[in-house]
């Protein structure tokens, strides 16, 4: 049936088209496309094996400079490793730790939130001063006290990440359960006797959805980068994982000698960072009316 | 007033007790004993039994906790393990370090982001705008630690037109007063290390400021953008104005309010980015100290460190926040 008041559509399709429409969204959601199919299908895309030191090939200059070669499109580390195979298996590695980190972050972020949005008093008085507290911290600062004293691993990197980004989303879900509980709905759900649980998780979380998916889209931006910097500083991922931080900081030793090795890690971050945030600024432009020009 | 921020510093107690708890407990519920954390695997017995006895481990937990406020009041915060200096005085050289790198990324990206939002948002739609917003998204998604590799290996490496690392130039001479080397500089009239502490400080700064850069473009011009839409905006275009006119003396103002709170914010981004940026740039400041610290696995440091900073950051919120009420009279102080 097709609709003959544009108000008969549905709220969704309009918000979709509503994004379609922002070339800035649409092109982020290229580039994370791109992003995950290579982190997905690695091992069919990549021309080596990204952990195979190969001691004949040693810094081998991308193709299009002198003395590159087809062989290894983007040239090779210290180690004769092929850089390209490197970038696109770190893609695994960075939306893993996207992925994980972010996905604890909003479960737990989502609990909190909703249960002191929705229950209020003493509870949430103390669970929110909880949280300011955490929030007292810069939060790369916690993620790296957290890492030093649980010992240096790309798993307890995950961790050290999705604790310090629970805050932002309780904060979010709290602010859109407080909002949603004055409706008339709710009201109504309670009147019909439905239980606490089946309120908060049928009727009123579903229609804070949309700074949620804000929110989450954005955090997997920057879990990407802190999870790179961890990796950096030599708190995430170990050798020989190919990771994109920790790839850039093994290329400071050759940094005058192979530059290369240094650029293109550095440029798949940028990429895959700015992927997840052009899709989330038009994300935010498409589910939050109020903010539409 | 006074009262307001009476009231506000009050609530700083309580968040600074939750912050020691948590650096407290964190040392504690580390699997294995602090001692042995302390002392390393190799340590003696007695050794062990004679730093547990000086920590107190021995003495119920909350008398324990008493005693680490205790020495956190008195700033008697011991010893850091690998260096055996005295951590307070560690903190007071490596402090001002990160302080004058924190203020310079400041200074640029407050002048920058503001110069760009407010020109994007006079030219909204234009190629301007277009370009400086999307130059803006890149800067939030920079990874900086590779960005300073980047300027490093351009300016210093490949120009030659920048020192590469660290705050002074073997050879310079500089009488150290405050440990804010450009402000000692001034202070004893020292022409070359000003230059020399100065040309030090730009690329460090410059790799800070990047991301707050672009969070201050984005937050002016849409700022910007909602004030410029307003009635008295087209009243005083009406009667005449200049566009410089409305747009400084009547727009900015408004648009300004919160951009301060954003730029209260940016203390947070930068004292976390002084980490990394220290690393790259071997910046001799608390950042790097906590790197080294984390590196050598010197709790002292990593406890000590985190307190301070974490300290720090709120007191900076604090003083936002008041700075806030003062600068927006439509914030009820009651």
């Amino acid at each position: 049936m097709t609709p003959k008041h544009p108000e008969d559509r549905h709220p969704m399709l309009d918000q979709l088209s509503q994004l379609w429409r922002n070339k800035t969204a649409v092109a982020g959601l290229i580039v994370i496309t791109l992003f995950t199919l290579s982190g997905i299908f690695a091992p069919f895309i990549s021309p080596h094996d990204p952990i195979e030191v190969a001691l004949y090939d040693q810094l081998k200059p991308p193709a299009w400079k002198e003395g590159g070669s087809s062989k290894n499109l983007l040239g090779t580390d210290d180690l004769g490793r092929d850089i390209l195979s490197r970038i696109v298996f770190g893609a695994r590695v960075s939306l893993m730790v996207a992925v994980v980190s972010v996905g604890i972050a909003f479960f737990f972020g989502t609990i909190i939130g909703s249960v002191c949005g929705y229950y209020k008093g003493n509870l949430d008085n103390i669970v929110m001063r909880g949280i300011d507290i955490i929030l007292s911290f810069p939060y790369i600062l916690l993620a790296i006290v957290v890492v030093a004293y649980l010992g240096p691993s790309l798993q307890n990197a995950m961790l050290a990440i999705a604790i310090t980004y629970v805050p932002r989303f309780a904060r979010i879900v709290r602010a859109s359960v407080l909002e949603e509980c004055e409706k008339d709905y709710v009201m109504a759900a309670r009147a019909i006797g439905a239980r606490d649980s089946r309120i908060i998780f049928t009727a009123i979380l579903p229609n804070c959805m949309g700074p949620l998916i804000v929110q989450t889209t954005l955090s997997f931006a920057s879990a990407i980068l802190d999870a790179a910097a961890l990796s950096f500083l030599g708190l995430g991922a170990q050798p020989p994982t190919p990771e994109w931080g920790a790839d850039i900081a093994r290329s400071r030793a050759m940094i005058l000698r192979a530059s290369w090795v240094m650029t293109f890690p550095g440029l798949a971050i940028l990429g895959a960072v700015l992927g997840f945030n052009l899709l989330g600024d038009g994300l935010r432009d498409a589910l939050d009316p109020r903010l539409r020009d | 007033m006074g009262a307001y921020i009476l009231r506000r510093a009050l609530i700083l107690i309580p968040t600074l007790l939750g912050v020691s708890v948590i650096i407290f407990f964190m040392l504690h519920i580390t699997p294995g004993d602090p001692a042995e954390l302390l002392l390393g695997e190799r340590a003696t017995k007695e050794a062990l039994h004679d730093l547990r006895e000086h920590l107190g481990l021995n003495k119920p937990l909350y008398v324990q906790y008493g005693m680490f406020l205790k020495r956190m009041v008195t700033l008697d915060l011991g010893e850091t393990i690998w260096t055996r200096q005295k951590v307070w005085i560690e903190i007071k050289q490596r402090f001002p370090a990160t302080i004058e790198l924190s203020i310079a990324a400041l200074i640029i990206s407050c002048t920058l982001g503001m110069i760009l939002g407010i020109i994007s948002a006079t030219k909204q739609y234009s190629i301007f705008d277009y370009l400086s917003m999307l130059g803006a998204l890149a800067g939030v998604s920079m990874p900086i630690f590779w960005l300073g590799l980047v300027f490093m290996l351009i300016f210093a490496v490949n120009l030659g037109w920048l020192p590469i690392s660290g705050r002074l130039s073997v050879g310079v001479d500089l009488e150290v007063i405050t440990n804010f080397y450009i402000l000692d500089a001034v202070l004893t009239k020292n022409g070359e290390a000003f230059r020399d502490a100065l040309w030090h400080l730009i690329m460090p700064a410059f790799t800070l400021s990047t991301i707050p850069t672009a969070i201050v473009a984005r937050m002016t011009r849409s700022s910007m953008l909602e004030v410029l839409r307003q009635d008295y905006i087209k009243t005083a275009k009406a009667k005449g104005l200049s566009q410089f006119q409305v747009i400084f003396k009547h727009a900015l103002r408004n648009a300004l309010i919160p951009v301060v709170t954003t730029i209260g914010l940016q203390f947070g981004v930068l004292l976390g980015g002084a980490i990394l940026t220290e690393t790259i740039f071997a910046w001799p400041g608390v950042g790097k100290w906590m790197y080294d610290a984390v590196m050598q696995r010197d709790y002292m440091v990593i406890q000590n460190g985190t307190l301070f900073i974490a300290g720090l950051f709120v007191a900076i919120n604090l003083v936002v926040d008041v700075l806030y009420a003062v600068i927006n009279p439509r914030i009820s102080v009651k």
